[in-house]
């Protein structure tokens, strides 16, 4: 289980402060929840962490994510071996252009799994761990965007698993999803953490409640407040969180 | 109220006509083309070369300019493809973004767009005498390639783009590198508009006259190598519609049809080909 600690982590787009000067440890087997307003920057704290950051224009990222003490951040830091550390749910699902088996396959065969054999098991093993299998079992070969959202959530969770990662980034995963699917995927996380630190950003603060072991609260672009959810949600100390809590920000 | 409800109907009846033109333009090259040429076509027309005394109205066919334009056009834009495609992935913000390179290749693509084939004939001349080569089918390939180039680029790049960049993440955030983002889920995802800059393309180069005029030469007899001379449809039409004769000049609108008619054959068959590699494209 790596362990991922941020360092001073600025990020400015076009010389705007999106996240400035963000320290703090992600504790492991955890589901940490990043929760604030839109627009405090919680999903460019994710997005530095499996270094997709890279791909947004004008977007000037300083500091230190470490995991396991390696700087992550570095210029040459190995993106391929990091993103299938670090596993993505987007906030969108998305289904890529081809069937559900291949979805899952997607990333194993990337990374150079071949045999027809643990292909086979191997999809069947992370489609029953996001509770899809039975639903899709018999329509394996077909388009995986026939699938419906909330499917295809739970798809592209079978599909994260299947890279084997050791941490999982979600970017608002139920955003897009009927209450009864974003239930679905909420269970999964319970039993996920098990095995996997969870990095959760969400902007539903019930959600957070629901599922969180530690919370981090930004604002504004600044870490305003983190701690073990007992205690930021009961007893905040800053009076943004409290704030925030209370429903007087959003 | 009445005011705005005139400027609707007025811009509603101005689009309407548009379309009507558009159609009607359409309709009407492909009536008058079918009724001036059919009388003339005949198997004899699409089975042989010219015979002796062709142009002055005895017989023979264009089949020589038939084989020879297929081979110009497909030559060119299997070339311009080879070309085209990394250009395109190369634009995208995964590669080039918003560079200043990038946009110096979009505006060059676009004015290379617009130059008239007659200097892509020209140029691809001077070319070839510098060489030492005569006309020739791969000249003539050569100069085609470059008239379907700026246009199968920009068309692919259109599609391409569309190609969202979330789904571009998903591969990435799996440890996909460009390439393999770019082979196994842009390709795939753009495929159908790809085919289409790539039908496109063809259309313009099979019916291109001017740049093959210097470039590829004219011959009656059927293309055989690569650096011989070949005819082409478009100046088997140019040629028989300057003779005095009518029969050739109805002959000049069958091969006008023959062309029309490969046309329509590659977009129905592209199509259908699109719809079916489209079958995964997610929306």
């Amino acid at each position: 289980m790596p362990h991922i600690s941020v360092r001073n982590l600025t990020v400015a787009y076009d010389g705007q402060a999106i996240l400035s000067d963000v320290s703090m440890d992600i504790p492991d087997r955890q589901i940490t929840a990043v929760v604030g307003p839109s627009g405090c920057g919680k999903t460019t704290f994710l997005r530095c962490m499996n270094r997709l950051i890279d791909m947004t224009n004008g977007a000037r990222v300083t500091g230190q994510v470490l995991i396991d003490g390696e700087d992550i951040l570095a210029p040459d830091a190995d993106l391929i071996s990091l993103r299938k550390k670090m596993g993505l749910l987007s906030q969108k699902p998305q289904a890529l252009p081809m069937s559900i088996y291949d979805n899952v396959a997607y990333g194993p065969r990337l990374h150079g799994l071949r045999d027809r054999k643990q292909l086979d098991a191997l999809v069947e093993r992370y489609l029953r761990m996001s509770s899809i299998w039975e639903e899709v079992k018999d329509r394996l070969h077909t388009p995986a965007s026939r699938l419906s959202v909330g499917q295809q959530q739970r798809l592209c969770l079978s599909r994260g698993l299947a890279v084997e990662p050791e941490v999982l980034l979600c970017d608002e995963p139920t955003a897009s999803l009927d209450p009864v699917s974003a239930q679905r995927i909420e269970q999964r996380f319970t039993e996920l953490k098990q095995d996997y630190s969870i990095v959760l950003v969400t902007h539903i603060l019930r959600q957070a409640r629901r599922l969180a072991d530690y919370i981090v609260f930004f604002y504004m672009g600044e870490l305003v407040e983190h701690g073990p959810a007992d205690q930021l949600l009961n007893d905040p100390r800053d009076d943004r969180t409290k704030a925030y809590l209370s429903g007087t920000i959003s | 109220m009445r005011r705005r409800a005139v400027e609707e109907g007025f811009f509603r009846a101005l689009m309407v006509l548009a379309v009507a033109l558009v159609v009607v333009g359409l309709l009407l090259i492909m009536a008058i083309i079918t009724a001036k040429g059919v009388g003339s076509l005949s198997w004899e027309m699409i089975t042989q070369a010219p015979q002796g005394g062709y142009y002055l109205g005895k017989s023979g066919g264009v089949l020589n300019a038939i084989l020879g334009s297929l081979a110009l056009a497909v030559g060119a834009t299997a070339l311009a493809s080879i070309f085209a495609f990394p250009v395109c992935l190369y634009l995208q913000q995964d590669y080039a973004g918003q560079s200043r390179l990038a946009s110096f290749v979009r505006t060059s693509l676009d004015l290379l767009w617009g130059i008239p084939s007659i200097v892509y004939g020209a140029f691809g001349f001077t070319v070839l005498l510098y060489l030492g080569m005569r006309a020739s089918l791969l000249g003539g390939m050569i100069a085609l390639t470059l008239v379907e180039l700026p246009i199968m680029a920009r068309a692919m790049e259109e599609a391409v783009r569309m190609v969202s960049q979330d789904l571009k993440e998903a591969s990435y955030a799996m440890g996909g590198t460009r390439w393999e983002t770019m082979r196994k889920i842009v390709l795939r995802q753009a495929l159908p508009g790809i085919l289409t800059a790539v039908l496109l393309a063809f259309g313009r180069g099979i019916g291109d006259a001017a740049s093959v005029l210097f470039t590829a030469g004219y011959t009656d007899s059927l293309p055989r190598t690569l650096l011989d001379p070949v005819a082409s449809l478009p100046l088997a039409v140019f040629f028989q519609l300057g003779t005095p004769f009518p029969e050739v000049q109805g002959r000049a609108h069958a091969s006008a049809f023959i062309l029309l008619v490969i046309v329509l054959i590659i977009s129905v068959v592209s199509r259908m080909m699109g719809a079916k590699v489209s079958k995964y494209s997610v929306r």
